[in-house]
């Protein structure tokens, strides 16, 4: 009896003890989002479990607040660190409010980084931007010419006059434009971000620019109204509506030919990169501007002066892919 | 009376003109017919929202909420459209009026049996009614592959030529112009306008004709709502943000005073057409985005200037003359 009892605490005791070696070869990686629920972030999570599965020794606690509120992620970063998770990846509802519960994380040896929207420096290691401003400014007039093997005239419909996003984008645009023989951008317009000035803005350019081939819109208002107002003119096929725009929101107007293609980042490409950072940090990486961390397969990213850095080429959305994105956001 | 109100209605037949000839400089393709179809075809939701707004200025109200009342008609019709696809149009169409007519009559009872001043009532619920569409839609947008076809095919549907929207239009200026000029609360709201005083000791319940004006516009807006959701194909929480501005524009540049008791529905729908044919313009000749808002605001000081002129009646001074025959 006294051999039995003893040889099966002794075989409990090494279970238990297997058990937690196991444990701590995991890594527990968080993956917080804005709130639980979006299907923006829920794709992100698609490709978090992706990188988790092609690791082997991660798991992902994907988790967030209900609602988008600094307060609620704040809780759920609080409990994480009581958890004791090797590296938290967040994409903030605040900047700011989350960084002392952040540093918290930190100083308990935590890595924290941010993707999508970032928190101060302060609070993370490095930030993780879906992609940045020339990549961005790049694909727009490459979407447009992808589809002009001889060239030909196209126009921008903008938000407003003083948007900074859309202006920064156009500069960049600009700054590439050469490379893209027999491409003119004919006009700038400005739509405003709402539908019907859109809608009326994109009536005039089909008027006043007859030969019009392509109308890049980087606004998802602007982009939708464009591909409306180009199918009630009747131009389907003769100018092609592209720009950036949401699968949800385009699904409809790439299906009818109005739009070929458009851009946007990828959730599920972001959600993986995300992880695969944080994995590089824990394995030992440090996060320092210059350095250039492992994102498996979306290649490396390198870290500017502010420590963040841009993913990749927005993503191309078009009739082969857009159905199956517009379930997702 | 008559004449004048016929005169600038003259006057801006003529400054439209003007303006069409002065943009044909510019880019000549504006004037040929069809684009001129196409610019009243574009025009026809304001003109029919300045002729509710027309009928609520005219009782010395205003109704900022109709935009909202639009955006928030708009999207429940989207949303029925996108939930059950195979409802008859007509009836949403039904619906969306309904429910405008609510939100309007909702304004009109604040009006009139709070006796709150109809600016602040509709400031209220132009936030009232755009947060209800936030609730309603949890911020999510309807897009145009949501919609069912024959719900996006009503307004562009060509009868004889022109598209439905456009004769809708013509049928609603016919409508107001028999209710404002034959029937007794279409007469009543120029005499509540007039002289609310006066109004009552004729026996006219200025209140509920004030509910009657809000309920039409109302009713207007959300009509609207349905021709801007599917002319768009897109329903979310801003659309037609900030147009309440453009239909009080229109109502004022068509010669409705803003002090109630003046106006008319052809002048109404002049300002309507004036303010579609800047719209319609600016995008084609050409003109930095600054500009167009500096020019469009110039335009409205100027017509109101004119009606001002035009409006000032002389008080009577009856004081001076009593001392006069005194002394």
């Amino acid at each position: 009896m006294k051999i039995l009892k003893t040889l099966l605490v002794t075989a409990a005791v090494s279970v238990a003890l297997i058990a937690n070696t196991a444990q701590a070869e995991t890594k527990k990686i968080a993956l917080v989002v804005k709130a639980l629920g979006i299907g923006f972030f829920e794709a992100a999570n698609k490709g978090a479990q992706e990188a988790a599965k092609e690791l082997g020794d991660v798991e992902v606690i994907y988790t967030g607040p209900t609602t988008t509120t600094a307060e609620g992620q704040i809780e759920v970063i609080n409990s994480l660190i009581a958890q004791k998770v090797d590296a938290i990846a967040v994409s903030a509802n605040d900047t700011n409010a989350l960084v002392p519960a952040l540093k918290k994380a930190m100083d308990r040896g935590i890595k924290v980084i941010s993707w999508d929207s970032g928190v101060a420096p302060e609070g993370r290691s490095m930030h993780l931007n879906p992609s940045s401003n020339p990549l961005i400014g790049n694909m727009i007039i490459k979407l447009a010419a992808d589809n002009l093997p001889e060239g030909g005239d196209v126009a921008v419909l903008s938000a407003t006059a003083t948007s900074t996003n859309q202006n920064t984008w156009i500069a960049e645009m600009n700054k590439v434009l050469p490379n893209y023989k027999g491409i003119n951008v004919v006009a700038t317009v400005y739509g405003d971000d709402l539908a019907d000035k859109s809608y009326r803005e994109t009536q005039g350019l089909i008027q006043s620019h007859p030969n019009l081939k392509a109308i890049i819109a980087p606004t998802s208002v602007g982009i939708v109204a464009a591909a409306q107002a180009v199918t009630d003119a009747g131009k389907i096929g003769q100018i092609n509506v592209t720009g950036l725009g949401l699968p949800s929101e385009m699904a409809g107007h790439v299906k009818s030919g109005a739009s070929k293609s458009f851009a946007i980042w990828n959730p599920i490409d972001l959600g993986y990169s995300a992880t695969m950072i944080a994995y590089d940090l824990i394995g030992g990486a440090e996060a320092k501007p210059g350095a250039e961390l492992k994102m498996g397969r979306m290649g490396t990213v390198k870290l500017d002066d502010n420590n963040e850095g841009a993913m990749a080429d927005p993503f191309v959305y078009d009739a082969s892919n857009v159905e199956e994105f517009a379930k997702i956001f | 009376m008559k004449v004048l109100l016929k005169n600038r209605e003259m006057l801006l037949v003529v400054a439209i003109a003007l303006l069409v000839a002065l943009i044909a400089l510019r880019f000549p393709p504006f004037v040929t017919p069809r684009n001129l179809a196409n610019v009243y075809n574009d025009t026809s939701i304001l003109i029919i929202l300045a002729l509710g707004q027309m009928a609520v200025i005219l009782t010395r109200c205003i109704d900022l909420s109709m935009a909202a009342n639009l955006a928030l008609s708009g999207m429940v019709a989207a949303m029925l459209n996108a939930a059950m696809p195979g409802l008859p149009i007509p009836l949403i169409i039904l619906v969306a009026m309904a429910l405008g007519a609510v939100l309007g009559a909702i304004n009109g009872l604040l009006v009139w049996k709070l006796d709150i001043p109809p600016i602040v009532v509709t400031l209220g619920t132009l936030t009232i009614y755009r947060g209800l569409i936030f609730l309603l839609s949890g911020g999510a947008w309807i897009n145009a592959h949501q919609m069912s076809d024959a719900f996006k095919a009503l307004p562009r549907t060509a009868f004889l030529g022109f598209p439905l929207l456009s004769w809708l239009s013509l049928v609603i200026i016919a409508l107001m112009v028999v209710v404002m000029r034959l029937t007794p609360p279409g007469r009543a709201f120029f005499a509540v306008g007039g002289n609310p005083h006066a109004a009552v000791y004729t026996g006219i319940d200025v209140g509920r004709t004030r509910f009657l004006a809000y309920c039409l516009s109302g009713t207007l807006a959300g009509l609207s709502g349905y021709l801007w959701v599917s002319r768009y194909a897109v329903a979310y929480v801003d659309i037609a943000a900030g147009f309440e501005l453009d239909i009080i524009a229109a109502c004022v540049i068509g010669g409705v005073s803003i002090a109630g008791g003046i106006g008319s529905v052809g002048g109404a729908v002049l300002g309507a057409l004036f303010l579609g044919v800047i719209k319609n313009a600016l995008p084609v000749v050409n003109i930095s985005p600054f500009a167009q808002m500096a020019i469009s605001g110039t335009v409205i000081i100027i017509a109101v200037a004119v009606n001002a002129r035009a409006e000032k009646r002389k008080g009577r001074v009856i004081l001076r003359k009593a001392e006069a025959a005194h002394g």
